[in-house]
């Protein structure tokens, strides 16, 4: 019903999504100072233990000292060693626990806009997709926070350290470092550009082609039944084919950029390495001076080169990572509190007061508007309806009448764009959410079942709820003969990873929800489609003791089911025409 | 707690068998693989070479030789940096384009191992499971090859090369060189992989958990929070969230404690190279100039080491996806093809007889000695209260399962004497959850007779009360339908799988819930179109609603696992 467009904003930038993670989440700001002082105390122990070497090497060769005579330098280097290696470790750790606690940040943010600010069932977006981005994701996001960030650090901080000492020790070499680095960086950031381009496209692909093999797994049993499972196998095979001829077209270019950063690097450490051998045979240069120099040279550029194919690996996490940022910059379905106080705990409005009960006073739709977010057209325009006290009210009407928008603003699932609703002159979007909906049942078109037993389901919205209040709304929503075949009844698990229920039972469950809720509104959502004539005539009976003294919203298309309706209104174009309820419905709601 | 171990090592074993035949699946990229393990080889060797060779320039130069001698050792030095960016280049590419083709032909052997599972013998895996398992484990063990075992070959390779190279400059070096780079290749990734090792084992059960938690939140999110039930949710994906954390921060230690002992033993090599180089510069068996390039040999021979601990962690990773596809694609079909199937009868009808079936020993008789004969031509209702065994008989129509006892015929033939495919030839099943596949409508209908022309798709769809609907989408036949059919409302979907079943050139046709979700008017239409389009074909239609009955040639009903005549109330109404 309330169908979003999931694909991923082309619009926004791209290259925000590393500065969000690093800035607008508290885990990612903390990772990046942890970051920052680590890459100062590496880039230390880098100029020490080159500066070290040279000494030691230049000490044997040179001067002819002994091993005994360089033990202090000797026992430094260890030092310096064991230090550096104490830092790598460090940078590893770290950056898997921040990639994991940024995650974790992301989830609850996700969580909690998806059920606190836009609640509406999500028909047609790809909830696999998203659900892999959601848990998966920390994996590709590790290779930001634990390869991607630290590089980047030292790529910062290695060059200003390596330059810092080599200026005083060989002017020349500095000069050709220092001509180096910017040529480097411009290659750089041409690679990052290409791959970021790339791997965009590489994950949207990877995606769509996990799509495929997804949908091709989940209609197994409708390609068995019409004799094309084998022939689907080819086509796997076949597309992934294809995409691997477009990805290493794509790759080939990608590629050529790191190849000449590469060239780069390894040309400049031939060339420094000339020079200084140069202007030692002219006797400009020491030895131990001309060592640490050369040294330094892949120290300086390791960082550079890394960092770039880390680049590489890291933006498959941020496109996942950009695939939750997406959902969170989705406007909120309902009215957002004017100053959130935390940015974790949003939506308490600013009056909260107690809700105002719906069985003695009526809810009133006041020339109602609504559109979804992005979406220009209306789907209700000035829809004016009062749900009067105890009296039941049928909605009818075509598909994409706007019904379904209707009962979601009933239940505050969406606020209304134009328009108000109120309940005893209180505008509903002054009331806590949830305090509004513990007035409210509701059987929607297609129930969830959620992982756990009958009695958790049946008591999904009552979770209190005593074991015979739940039998006993269990028997009134016909889920006896159910029950009385299952070894475990209403112990018996369900949902996920329990017995598949038929979509009748799984209603039925629902309608038990509501049965136990107890709620003086109730929204009923075509709750007999998928029952068969005899159940839903029985169950139309238990509606009837449902709406008996509560205030009722009742869509349906059922002749028999709008018949326990004390009023009928026909919804026309987001318009409401309303007619006699004892006049024969059935042909005029098929019309 | 003996037995756990016992039982641990046996996983492991068919862990590393499953890991095995994974493998052996690439043996036809068996050259490109090659090709990249040499590659990378020639990659650490060009970067080796050019420190090497540096470091003899220059301390060479510090003699003050001849500067034509010096310039040939320049040269030297900038062939094998142009080397290094090259082959670094052709390793990518090789490696990238192997490990593609690989998941390609994964991704489809798993599947056609799965296929024949379906439906009768998943006996329901979680969704979210399914998903990590088909999507996930086998996008896992793309990695096999590039990420996991080329990496062990090309250190291996260094380290003897390396090994070489010392033994060349300094005989006495050379032990130390390799003790310490086997200790960095050997136990660094063992202790790494097998201290991430129980982490991972048990974050796999925490992410699955969260997966399903995630799930469950996406899709009910709307009934949870109607139900006041958000806050408790939103703890509880914290918790489970917490949960994996706590495991993840293990797995980040480990991994943490493995890099500083890698960095270690490079560190030590150069230590243990320095304590054995400079005593041999002072007795004179190692030339000073030498001495640089020794140190040089020590940095630069752990470029092939370093990814160790990374492709210790990727096998084990593999081993295990290559474990859970084998552990669910291992299970005995339980319809198979026999082993000479008989040619499909040319006519007769379609007969159950005395069939009885269940779920599992021990549970109630679902079906419980039906007998039916569907003729051509005929047409028959089945009615039942929801739950009564309707579709399980459906499914042993077209062999989704057998019957546990009693058989079906065709023409006189036990179906088990058939290949399955003929079977499904003669009879079709359009299911109540008739998958829709996120393409366009066309493809969908096509699935049904891949040769069919726009007329008998079109003639299929108005026979199944949906041409109206399909003419008015902006694209007709070329809209796409999304995933799982998601663009379409229920009764669209319903009605393009009827169309679809129509569509194919079956003799039989089996309709379950043809007319679920349409109002009154428009299922009596359907009823009406599917019997007069139905022609010379049989047509079963299973349903619970009592609109158009009066057109069937016989209306049954399904109670208790037994068929008997329709009341006449139930006909009449």
């Amino acid at each position: 019903m309330h169908r979003r467009d999931s694909a991923p904003s082309t619009g926004r930038q791209p290259t925000r999504t590393d500065r969000r993670l690093l800035h607008d989440t508290r885990a990612g700001r903390t990772q990046l100072r942890l970051a920052g002082a680590l890459g100062l105390a590496t880039a230390a122990t880098v100029v020490a233990q080159a500066a070290l070497l040279a000494r030691l090497i230049a000490g044997a060769a040179i001067h002819h000292q002994t091993i005994a005579q360089l033990s202090d330098p000797l026992a430094a280097l260890a030092a310096v060693i064991a230090v550096r290696a104490l830092l790598g470790g460090a940078f590893e750790a770290s950056g898997r626990i921040g990639a994991a606690r940024v995650m974790s940040e992301l989830r609850g943010r996700l969580a909690e806009h998806l059920l606190l600010r836009s609640p509406v069932t999500r028909e047609g977006e790809r909830t696999g997709e998203l659900a892999a981005a959601v848990v998966q994701g920390v994996e590709s996001l590790e290779a930001y926070f634990a390869g991607y960030l630290p590089q980047l650090v030292l790529a910062a901080a290695v060059p200003v350290a390596v330059l810092i000492w080599v200026v005083p020790l060989d002017p020349i070499a500095a000069g050709v470092l220092a001509l180096s680095i910017p040529l480097l960086i411009v290659f750089m950031i041409l690679i990052g550009k290409g791959a970021q381009a790339q791997a965009r496209s590489r994950w949207r692909s990877l995606a769509l082609l996990s799509g495929h093999f997804l949908d091709v797994v989940r209609g197994l049993q409708t390609l068995r039944a019409h004799r094309r499972e084998a022939a689907q196998a080819d086509t796997i095979e076949r597309i992934g084919e294809q995409y691997r001829a477009e990805t290493m077209a794509t790759l080939r270019i990608a590629f050529l950029s790191a190849l000449v950063l590469e060239l780069c690097a390894m040309i400049g450490t031939a060339f420094v390495a000339a020079t200084i051998g140069i202007q030692l045979d002219g006797g400009h240069l020491t030895l131990q001076a001309g060592l640490t120099v050369l040294l330094l040279c892949p120290e300086l550029y390791g960082p550079l080169r890394a960092v770039g194919q880390q680049f590489h690996a890291s933006t498959d996490g941020l496109a996942a990572a950009e695939r939750i940022f997406a959902v969170l910059d989705e406007p909120a379905m309902l009215t957002a509190p004017a100053a959130p106080a935390t940015p974790a705990r949003p939506s308490r409005p600013r009056h909260t007061q107690p809700a105002p009960d719906p069985r003695t006073t009526p809810l009133r739709f006041e020339t109602v508007s609504f559109a979804y977010p992005d979406r220009e057209e209306l789907v209700l325009d000035g829809f004016c309806l009062a749900l009067e006290p105890g009296c039941a009210t049928a909605l009818v009407g075509r598909s994409g009448a706007g019904k379904s928008t209707a009962a979601a603003l009933a239940l505050r699932l969406v606020d209304p764009t134009a328009g108000r609703i109120t309940c005893g002159g209180v505008d509903l979007r002054e009331l806590h959410a949830d305090a509004w909906r513990r007035q409210v049942a509701w059987v929607p078109q297609r129930a969830r079942l959620f992982a756990g037993t009958i009695a958790e389901n049946i008591a999904l919205g009552a979770p209190d709820a005593a074991r015979a209040a739940i039998l006993a709304a269990a028997a009134e929503a016909g889920l006896e003969e159910l029950l009385s075949g299952l070894p475990d009844g209403l112990d018996t698990r369900v949902g996920d990873g329990g017995r598949g229920l038929s979509a009748g039972q799984a209603q039925r469950i629902a309608l038990g929800r509501a049965f136990l809720r107890d709620a003086p509104l109730v929204v009923l959502d075509e709750p007999t489609a998928h029952l068969d004539a005899e159940t839903a005539g029985a169950v139309g009976e238990a509606i009837g003791r449902l709406a008996g003294g509560r205030t009722t919203l009742l869509i349906a298309h059922d002749a028999k089911l709008v018949s326990h309706a004390d009023r009928i209104v026909e919804m026309h174009l987001g318009l409401t025409i309303a007619r006699d309820p004892r006049q024969p419905a059935a042909t005029a709601v098929a019309a | 707690m003996r037995r756990v171990d016992v039982a641990r090592g046996t996983r492991e074993r068919t862990a590393w068998r499953s890991l095995l035949s994974a493998a052996h699946a690439g043996r036809t990229e068996s050259r490109r693989l090659v090709l990249a393990v040499l590659l990378g080889w020639g990659a650490v060797l060009a970067a080796g070479g050019l420190l090497l060779t540096s470091g003899y320039l220059i301390s060479r130069a510090a003699q003050r030789p001849e500067i034509l001698e010096l310039s040939v050792v320049i040269v030297i030095v900038r062939a094998f940096a142009i080397a290094r960016a090259a082959s670094r280049y052709g390793e990518r590419l090789a490696s990238h384009d192997a490990a593609l083709r690989l998941l390609a032909r994964l991704r489809a052997r798993f599947y056609r191992r799965l296929a024949p599972l379906v439906p009768g013998d998943l006996g329901g895996p979680r969704s979210g499971d399914l998903l990590s398992r088909f999507v996930g484990d086998v996008d896992v063990l793309q990695d096999l090859y590039l990420r996991a075992l080329a990496p062990p070959v090309v250190a291996a390779l260094s380290i003897a090369t390396a090994a070489v190279a010392a033994w060349l400059l300094l005989p006495a070096a050379a032990p130390g060189l390799i003790a310490c780079m086997l200790l960095a290749a050997l136990a660094v990734p063992a202790l790494a992989a097998s201290m991430a090792a129980s982490a991972g084992r048990r974050q796999a059960h925490a992410r699955a958990a969260l997966t399903a938690e995630v799930v469950e939140t996406i899709d009910g999110a709307a009934e949870l929070a109607v139900a006041g039930r958000s806050e408790e949710r939103i703890a509880r994906l914290q918790a489970a969230d917490a949960h994996l954390a706590a495991l993840a921060r293990r797995d980040a230690l480990a991994a943490g404690a493995a890099t500083t002992l890698g960095a270690l033993c490079a560190g030590l090599a150069l230590l243990a190279v320095l304590l054995v180089g400079i005593p041999a510069v002072d007795h004179g068996t190692l030339a000073g100039v030498l001495l640089a390039a020794l140190a040089f040999l020590a940095l630069a021979a752990f470029e092939g080491i370093s990814p160790l601990p990374a492709a210790a962690r990727r096998l084990r990773a593999c081993a295990e996806a290559a474990d859970r596809l084998d552990e669910l694609c291992e299970r005995e079909p339980s319809v198979r093809d026999p082993s000479a199937p008989r040619a499909l009868p040319a006519s007769g009808e379609l007969v159950l007889e005395g069939v009885r079936a269940r779920y599992g020993p021990g549970e109630p008789w679902v079906l419980d000695g039906i007998d039916l004969r569907l003729a051509s031509g005929r047409r028959i209702a089945l009615l039942g209260p929801s739950g009564a065994g309707k579709t399980t008989l459906a499914h042993v129509l077209v062999r989704f399962r057998d019957a546990d006892a009693g058989r079906l015929t065709i023409g006189g033939v036990d179906v088990r004497e058939l290949g399955q495919d003929d079977l499904r030839r003669a009879v079709v099943l359009a299911a109540q959850d008739a998958h829709l596949f996120n393409t366009t409508v066309r493809e969908n209908m096509l699935l049904a007779r891949p040769g069919a022309g726009d007329d008998d798709i079109w003639r299929a769809l108005e026979t199944a009360g949906s041409g109206d609907w399909v003419r008015a989408l902006p694209d007709g036949l070329d809209t796409l339908v999304g995933e799982d059919g998601g663009l379409v409302s229920g009764g669209q979907r319903q009605r393009l799988a009827l169309a679809r079943a129509l569509l194919a050139d079956a003799r039989f046709l089996v309709l379950d819930e043809p007319t679920a979700h349409l109002d009154p008017a428009t299922a009596r239409d359907v009823i009406d179109n599917i019997l007069t389009g139905a022609g010379k074909r049989g047509v079963l239609v299973i349903t619970h609603s009592t609109i158009g009955l009066e057109h069937f040639d016989q209306v049954l009903e399904l109670s208790n696992g037994r068929l008997r005549p329709a009341a006449p109330r139930a006909v009449a109404a």
